[in-house]
């Protein structure tokens, strides 16, 4: 085995950046010229948005099986119709309304874990019952409204330095940090022996319950965050802004070559990910794919790359 | 356990939860509005129950073998978008359509259980597929739903509302199937313990592709009563079933793990939901906090089910 090969088996998260890589090139090939850099630039700007919610997510998948936030998406509409009113589009209110939306999401955390805990559901009812509920607020709150976002909030959300976003650099910041997190604090490493083996974890001493908390809070706030920063990037919020952030969020952690069955994730993965949904959804544009094929298209890629990635390593 | 006893004992109401809350909010909608309280009203307020408890059906079979179809909303839809397109124009195509669906559903239960895979990813996957292929269908709304579909759903028998007779049908064909017979006992044992099933020597993939057969068949069902009921389609016309189908078996009575769900329960639970809906349109509230409303209605549900499951540890 070539030591490429041997390192791409050891680390799952490689896959996605070749896969990623792969895609870029080929779009790039067809556009020829210096369309490939722009390609990439714009590739960045979106990915952000899908790696913010992705990291949440893993932390949550992390936890094992049965553990999904399916209340991304309406937490991301939520949060941004909350911040865009309290922002009023000035920029003197840009800090409290970031205050308002993490205030969203950590409600919304405490929501999800108050629902698992106090009526012993599974996550996944928990965070699909909770998400009915936080759509609805966004509807009521947002209907009718639209307050465009502040100037500089905009300006964050949009800004280049030689081709690169800035947020996309945030983003790089936060991934690196969140690595650390996963892997070398006492938090991170507790969420995944939880979801390698949860009782296991509790007779080692890890504070289950707590961890639970941490990790679905951390889910929402992150939801939260991105709804923010998407409503700066698209001018305002929308009622289905965060539609797509169900598939997204999920499919970021599966093709980054964490395990869905929980226990072992790996923040790079989403980011490798996330370029590479994008960067998908680009080919087939310029390929000229319809808008059918395109869907269909990203549909069976998913399916292929979890089917090729292979399932639980065994049921426990 | 006799007479009185029997109706103290957690059981009796956990069983009873699906049945009380439908009646209570059913009671409600009555009490706003006494009007409903006829053949027509009845008629209207479950019209629409019918399509949501078929696709909360599909849902269940799949949930019975401790899977997820995050798909069904879109499936719907695209069953949908056959039915005012193909079905309508050249019906052998639309029928080998349909049928070339419950083979691909039947090929997914058989791709998730050779490799393992995580239900929740591949299916969020295919609604994709199935968006995909409605929008190529029906790229803008429109179509019409075949005459003799409409006929069908509009039938009005005399005495009992149609929607009504159609919800009891089907509640009791599927519990009596899944629940009175051999062999539903083996595919909830899929659910319950694959290991025994496996060593009892059937097929478990074979068990597997067949619930996911079943899945299709119903929300093939599901998205031809909406289209007969709408009389014309649209790519989205169904994306919110997904959701609901799963509020929908978890509100009656289903588990998500070990093969216990309830046919009949299901079906009360997508009338549930369908009628909360209506209930708060009776209140004048705007129609923003529907689906809030059946959050709402799920978590109170789930909620006295804890207790009734406190009530049973206690003993």
């Amino acid at each position: 085995m070539t030591p490429i090969g041997a390192f791409m088996r050891q680390h799952p998260w490689s896959w996605s950046f070749l896969a990623a890589f792969l895609t870029w090139a080929a779009t790039a090939a067809y556009i020829s010229g210096t369309g490939g850099l722009a390609l990439a630039s714009t590739a960045l700007s979106f990915s952000t948005f899908f790696v913010m919610v992705g990291i949440g997510q893993m932390f949550v998948i992390t936890l094992g099986p049965g553990n999904v936030d399916l209340s991304i998406p309406s937490t991301i509409t939520l949060s941004a119709v909350v911040s865009m009113m309290v922002m009023g589009g000035s920029d003197a209110m840009i800090l409290t309304g970031f205050l308002a939306a993490i205030a969203v999401g950590l409600l919304v955390g405490l929501f999800n874990y108050g629902l698992i805990r106090v009526l012993s559901i599974p996550p996944i009812i928990a965070t699909m019952s909770s998400s009915f509920l936080i759509q609805s607020s966004a509807i009521a709150l947002g209907r009718g409204v639209k307050i465009k976002p502040p100037e500089t909030l905009e300006w964050i959300s949009t800004a280049k330095v030689a081709g690169v976003p800035i947020l996309s650099l945030c983003v790089i910041a936060l991934a690196v940090v969140m690595a650390v997190v996963l892997n070398r604090t006492v938090y991170g490493r507790s969420v995944t022996a939880f979801g390698q083996n949860t009782r296991a974890a509790r007779l080692a001493g890890v504070p289950i319950e707590r961890i639970r908390y941490l990790t679905y809070s951390l889910s929402a706030v992150m939801a939260a965050v991105c709804g923010v920063f998407l409503a700066g990037f698209s001018g305002g919020s929308s009622l289905n802004m965060g539609e797509e952030y169900l598939l997204a969020s999920i499919a970021v952690v599966v093709i980054g070559g964490s395990s869905i069955a929980g226990g072992n994730s790996n923040v790079p993965g989403v980011f490798g990910a996330a370029l590479f949904l994008f960067l998908l959804v680009a080919m087939l544009n310029t390929f000229g794919a319809a808008a059918g094929l395109r869907l269909i298209l990203t549909g069976l890629i998913i399916v292929g790359v979890v089917t090729f990635a292979g399932g639980r390593r065994e049921s426990r | 356990m006799t007479g009185l006893r029997f109706f103290a004992s957690p059981r009796f109401w956990r069983g009873a939860l699906p049945a009380l809350s439908l009646t209570f909010v059913l009671l409600g909608v009555f009490w706003l509005q006494p009007r409903a309280m006829s053949y027509f009203g009845l008629n209207l307020l479950f019209n629409l129950a019918i399509p949501i408890a078929l696709a909360t059906i599909a849902q269940m079979f799949v949930i019975a073998v401790n899977d997820l179809d995050l798909s069904i909303g879109s499936f719907v839809s695209l069953v949908a978008c056959i039915g005012a397109t193909w079905l309508q124009e050249t019906p052998l195509l639309g029928i080998a359509a349909l049928l070339g669906c419950i083979a691909v559903y039947a090929c997914l239960g058989a791709l998730i259980y050779i490799r393992q895979l995580p239900s929740i990813v591949v299916t969020l996957g295919m609604s994709f597929v199935w968006s995909g292929c409605a929008v190529l269908l029906l790229p803008t709304p429109g179509g019409s739903a075949p005459d003799w579909i409409r006929t069908l759903v509009t039938y009005k028998p005399p005495y009992v509302p149609m929607p009504l007779i159609a919800a009891a049908a089907l509640a009791l064909i599927v519990h009596f199937a899944l629940m009175r017979t051999s062999w539903g006992v083996l595919m909830r044992g899929v659910g319950g313990n694959e290991k025994a099933i496996t060593r009892a020597g059937w097929s478990v993939l074979k068990l597997k592709m067949t619930m996911y057969a079943l899945t299709a068949v119903f929300g093939i069902l599901a998205g031809l009563t909406l289209v007969g009921l709408a009389t014309s389609a649209d790519a989205n016309i169904a994306l919110r079933y997904t959701l609901l189908s799963i509020a929908g078996v978890i509100l009656g009575g289903g588990e998500f793990v070990g093969g216990r769900i309830s046919p009949i329960g299901a079906v009360l639970g997508a009338m549930t939901l369908t009628l909360t809906a209506s209930f708060l349109s009776f209140l004048r509230i705007s129609p923003d906090w529907q689906i809030g409303a059946q959050g709402a209605v799920l978590i109170i549900v789930l909620a006295l089910r804890a207790v009734v499951n406190r009530m049973e540890a206690r003993r």
